[in-house]
């Protein structure tokens, strides 16, 4: 049993039908690389497994467990986590407010349920600590930070509730080069924790580094599942664009980075 | 490195820090009242007095307890114009239902406030279930609740309300106006709500990202249906605190009160597009154009030129905030 089983996913947005029945399983402890061209649904996948979008049909279990019938706070709370190419953070809250985000611990006081800042702010800090990652000040609102330490708070988010699965999508996109190699380093790290992590990227050479398998959206299909050891950069650039064109080229461009 | 550059940081601005995270105030709004304070008391002689005092807060009740609902649906990156003709609304209700049907004062108070509530309950569900935006559903409930209040009461003012609904209004316990005691302890329930509660917090978060919300799993459009439904409750209670001092309900009551409202949050630091405010620095709003007001009518200046003034503050008061902003968030 994998840990994460996604069958027979269907998904349409009016007349436009996006995901036409998508297999995807991830094992704990397995990298797996979703790529695909623009538009070929990889995003919106992802939000089906995390509970943004509703499937048309399909299922999703996570460890034999159905999961599409709950909402994005309860798949969180079982760890189904994403960190989105966006960030989704608040801006204007501090650190702590972000990673608490949907799950504040509280106190009781006087029988009113208050949010307990002081442990929030504790383990906030553990956790950015853990990461090895500098912030300014943990109380300053996240806006006020770089891109790269609102990532790191984005990642903090997503690894303070013990998370079985993390989706990470096109983490590496906006990143300089120095930050690249730490989130595949966190990516190798999760590995070896039994966490099972999908990654979305259009950086083809990352995905190839990182990644046990790769699987590959074409037109809303999984047109190929390929084990990252036994692949090429031509086979995933032909699964990509789906044969045709010159192949050849457009894999050495890619594999020169 | 950015350790080389970085200077301890000074007393004012270890006060202020502290200040913004025990309080969630800045501290101008603070000083500024307290200036604004000392000026009068030695422009006038009449104005610092315990009685004085008592009228800038009696003054300030009404509009202080519908600036509470304003920053509430501010700082969640909402809007709810229709305020003041809910609060109209829920007085003439509150009138009719004490005065015209005879029933007791405890569901006089209820229908009070219950109309207030319904009010924004059809507010909060036409913007989350029917996605119109809240500035046309509020814009268009301010016209249809103030036509109901008129319509209710036949365009006339209901008087006469019974003498234990007019105590809410009128009553002195310890020489205290009641409406300052009820505006006060619901400021402070409501400051604890929206600084300590999850509640609060995730107020403040859906009006600084929506998408966050969401995908942390927040019920965003339930959690906007609970604000504006408070909105309005909260509406229908500065409804029954202004009916009962003045002792009837009268249809044209809160005429563009939503638009002071907003200018009280707004002067105390509530985000015009949500994710931040909070209900101490909206009081200070409220006070500062409260004493504002007042040592301006004990100076006999003319009231066109109060309306000058506060507009001047509103100005002020944003343009201070952008530039620390600015300031702060300079690499």
């Amino acid at each position: 049993m994998s840990l994460l089983e996604v069958s027979g996913i269907r998904k349409s947005f009016g007349a436009v039908s996006v995901l036409h029945g998508v297999d995807l399983t991830v094992g704990a402890g397995e990298v797996v690389g979703l790529i695909g061209d623009n538009g070929a649904g990889k995003s919106t996948l992802m939000k089906i497994v995390t509970g943004i979008y509703q499937a048309d049909a399909g299922s999703i279990t996570l460890e034999g467990e159905p999961v599409l019938d709950l909402p994005p706070g309860a798949r969180r709370a079982r760890g189904i986590e994403m960190i989105y190419q966006d960030l989704a953070l608040a801006k204007q809250q501090d650190v702590a407010s972000n990673i608490f985000l949907g799950r504040e611990p509280t106190r009781s006081v006087l029988g009113l349920k208050l949010v307990d800042r002081k442990r929030m702010k504790q383990e906030a800090q553990a956790m950015i600590d853990r990461l090895g990652a500098k912030l300014p000040a943990i109380n300053r609102p996240v806006g006020s930070f770089s891109g790269g330490q609102q990532q790191s708070v984005a990642i903090a988010r997503a690894l303070t509730f013990n998370p079985k699965i993390v989706i990470m999508d096109e983490p590496t996109a906006a990143l300089a080069v120095r930050e690249v190699q730490s989130v595949l380093d966190l990516i190798r790290q999760l590995k070896s924790q039994g966490i099972g992590v999908i990654l979305i990227s259009h950086r083809l050479n990352d995905v190839l580094s990182v990644t046990d398998r790769i699987v590959v959206l074409r037109q809303g299909e999984a047109a190929a599942d390929l084990v990252t050891a036994k692949t090429s950069m031509p086979e995933i650039v032909s699964a990509i664009v789906g044969g045709g064109g010159d192949i050849a080229q457009a894999a050495a461009h890619e594999a020169q980075g | 490195m950015s350790t080389d550059t970085e200077r301890a940081p000074g007393a004012w601005s270890r006060l202020q820090e502290k200040s913004i995270d025990q309080l969630h105030i800045r501290l101008e709004s603070i000083i500024v009242l307290v200036a604004l304070a000392a000026l009068m008391s030695v422009l006038s002689p009449f104005f610092l007095s315990v009685s004085n005092f008592m009228n800038i807060l009696l003054a300030t009740s009404t509009i202080g307890v519908l600036a509470i609902a304003a920053t509430f649906v501010l700082s969640s990156g909402g809007l709810d114009l229709s305020l003041g003709s809910v609060m109209g609304l829920s007085g003439v209700v509150g009138a009719a239902v004490a005065v015209n049907l005879g029933m007791p004062t405890p569901i006089a108070i209820l229908a009070t406030i219950g109309a207030g509530a319904l009010a924004g309950l059809v507010n909060g569900f036409v913007i989350t279930r029917g996605f119109v935006p809240a500035f046309i559903v509020t814009l268009g409930m301010l016209g249809i609740a103030r036509g109901l209040a008129l319509v209710l009461s036949d365009g006339r003012v209901i008087y006469g309300l019974p003498e234990w609904m007019l105590y809410l209004g009128q009553g002195r316990p310890f020489g205290v106006p009641m409406p300052v005691i009820i505006f006060i302890v619901v400021a402070v329930i409501m400051h604890v709500v929206l600084a300590y509660t999850r509640y609060g917090r995730h107020t403040l978060a859906i009006g600084d990202n929506e998408n966050a919300a969401r995908t942390s799993g927040i019920d965003v459009e339930f959690h906007r249906l609970t604000l504006y439904t408070l909105s309005g409750a909260l509406a229908g209670l500065a409804g029954l605190l202004f009916a009962t001092r003045i002792n009837s309900g009268d249809p044209t009551a809160g005429i563009t009160y939503e638009l002071t409202a907003i200018t009280a949050a707004i002067i105390g630091g509530t985000n015009l597009f949500g994710g931040r405010g909070s209900i101490l620095g909206t009081m200070i709003g409220a006070l500062i154009m409260g004493v504002l007001q007042n040592g301006l009518n004990l100076l006999a200046v003319q009231s066109y030129y109060q309306q000058m003034a506060i507009g001047a503050v509103l100005v002020l008061a944003v343009f201070i905030d952008q530039y620390q902003q600015r300031q702060e968030t300079k690499v």
